[in-house]
């Protein structure tokens, strides 16, 4: 309850607050997408690809949102022209590509800032966060959230079928780039509550936890962001309390809703499925 | 009003490796068009490639006077089953409804007579049981059905079904053709990819036979004979199997 009291007192928790309920919302809602469409590495890619674009956005004075998601989409791009171009198959030109960008990020913000700086970017701090830190987020959590609202269901269509999509005219290569931006702005935001290395933990873990759970995608996506949001809350709670960064803290409740369903789900969970299995066993010997 | 469609010099190539060469064929509407070859013999590559969703190295697919790229909204595409990912989280009804997506357009919601309609659609295929079922829970035939209802709720012209017979029950694939010559009574155009050699006169009135280029094209008694099927099978046919569906 002191957590509440806190909460309600100091201006930098209600920034942090707000912002990391923003950021767990549109993980899960981009991130449903990423599970669907096998890109999970992608999103892994884009997020480490995003550092050199901070150190740079850093020397020259500008805010970090604009060389992040520059260098984000340029790695997007990049890794489409070598899987295209070249026998090399997808998921080793996407490992190829973001190692090269996130060891550049690494040395360029090394010598421009100091190891705070990057550990932070690193790691997350969500306590950190400025105001306009947390507009900026607001924003980007607005845009990402309209975009799905408007184009749900091309998004569900050539999610599901791309070639019936193609075939009936829609423009699926487009709608890829599309959300390959979305994913960029998304990381971006994210940048300050779970850090670079982390995000693929909001990406992933809350849409995988609610795919468990429905067989509808408009659910699946509600529920994400759900899971990602309570995550961030849980996330922040901790790392208040005992002083601990952000980022692992919020990857560790990720990971915590998404044992409970994986063994506890109605129709997928693990031990539900044993349980009918053995109920299923004590029927047949009883009819013997 | 339903145009003839005439595919002109279709080449595809892979890698520099020609899949498909120079095939030309034409069909008058109201059509039930087999597409036949050996395995590799590029029928799915074709099939795509008249679609424009893959690159064609030269040639065109003329709709009457229009190209195919005008005219996608009144085309309809079944892709093989192995292509579509049955884990995906969507039932029944909602697949069948994506059929309607073309014609509500962007920005749009399918409205109450769109979902009534794909309702309808799914009844023509005997699934209205499984509406609110997870695409995976079905047999491969019941899913097969439930694509079939989806082309059939894009209210198209011209079909195109990838395989729609293989692994499927005996009950649905008479269900399928059934609607496919329905179809083709309406005067709509219709192409089945296809393998089963022995189904071949009972299914279909035309055939275009490819192993890489053209082989054949026309009425069934004209490309369904052994001499042909010999040059599209070459040696790896087994021959006796022909013979004796023939």
């Amino acid at each position: 309850m002191d957590f509440i009291h806190d909460l309600m007192t100091y201006n930098f928790l209600q920034k942090a607050f707000v912002t990391s309920i923003m950021v767990g919302i549109i993980c899960g809602i981009i991130g449903s997408f990423i599970v669907l469409r096998g890109m999970a590495l992608m999103g892994d890619a884009i997020s480490h690809a995003v550092l050199p674009g901070v150190a740079i956005s850093y020397m020259l004075g500008i805010n970090y949102f604009y060389g992040a998601v520059a260098t984000g989409v340029l790695t997007a791009f990049g890794i489409g022209v070598i899987s295209q171009n070249s026998r090399i198959k997808s998921d080793a030109s996407i490992g190829l590509v973001f190692s090269a960008f996130f060891a550049l990020g690494i040395i360029l913000i090394t010598k421009a800032g100091s190891a705070t700086d990057l550990t932070q970017i690193l790691f997350g701090n969500v306590l950190s966060v400025r105001t306009s830190d947390m507009w900026l987020t607001l924003i980007i959590g607005g845009v990402v959230i309209l975009v799905v609202g408007l184009f749900f269901k091309e998004l569900l269509v050539s999610s599901f079928d791309e070639t019936m999509a193609a075939a009936y005219g829609l423009k699926t290569r487009m709608i890829h780039y599309a959300i390959m931006v979305l994913l960029t702005l998304v990381t971006v935001a994210s940048l300050q509550t779970v850090g670079v290395i982390l995000v693929v933990s909001m990406l992933i873990t809350p849409a995988s936890t609610a795919y468990l759970l429905t067989n509808r995608l408009s659910v699946m996506v509600v529920l994400a962001a759900f899971f990602g949001a309570l995550s961030s809350v849980i996330g922040l709670y901790f790392s208040f309390l005992y002083n601990l960064p952000s980022g692992p803290v919020i990857a560790l409740a990720t990971t915590s809703l998404f044992l409970l369903a994986f063994l506890f789900a109605p129709k997928q969970g693990v031990v539900i499925k044993q349980i009918r299995k053995m109920g299923k066993r004590k029927v047949a010997t009883t009819r013997n | 009003m339903i145009e003839p469609i005439t595919v002109n010099n279709i080449s595809v190539s892979y890698d520099g490796n020609e899949v498909v060469k120079d095939v030309s064929f034409s069909f008058k509407p109201g059509s039930l068009i087999g597409v036949l070859g050996p395995n590799g013999a590029g029928k799915s590559t074709l099939l795509k490639a008249m679609l424009g969703l893959i690159h064609r190295d030269h040639g065109d697919v003329r709709l009457g006077a229009k190209s195919i790229e005008e005219m996608r909204k009144k085309i309809a595409y079944v892709p093989q089953r192995s292509n579509i990912d049955w884990n995906f989280p969507i039932i029944v009804k909602d697949t069948v409804l994506l059929g309607t997506y073309p014609k509500v357009g962007l920005l749009r919601r399918p409205k109450k007579e769109d979902k009534e309609w794909a309702m309808e659609c799914l009844r023509q295929v005997g699934m209205e049981d499984f509406a609110n079922r997870q695409i995976g829970e079905l047999s491969g035939g019941q899913q097969q059905r439930v694509f079939l209802a989806r082309a059939l709720a894009q209210k198209a012209d011209y079909f195109f079904l990838d395989e729609p017979f293989v692994g499927i029950d005996v009950s649905s694939e008479e269900v399928i053709i059934d609607i496919l010559r329905q179809l083709k009574k309406a005067g709509k155009i219709v192409f089945v990819v296809h393998h089963d050699l022995s189904k071949v006169k009972s299914y279909f009135d035309d055939l275009v036979l490819i192993n890489k280029e053209l082989i054949d094209a026309g009425p069934v008694s004209k490309v369904f004979r052994p001499e042909t099927m010999e040059k599209a099978y070459q040696r790896q046919l087994m021959l006796d199997g022909l013979e004796v569906s023939m």
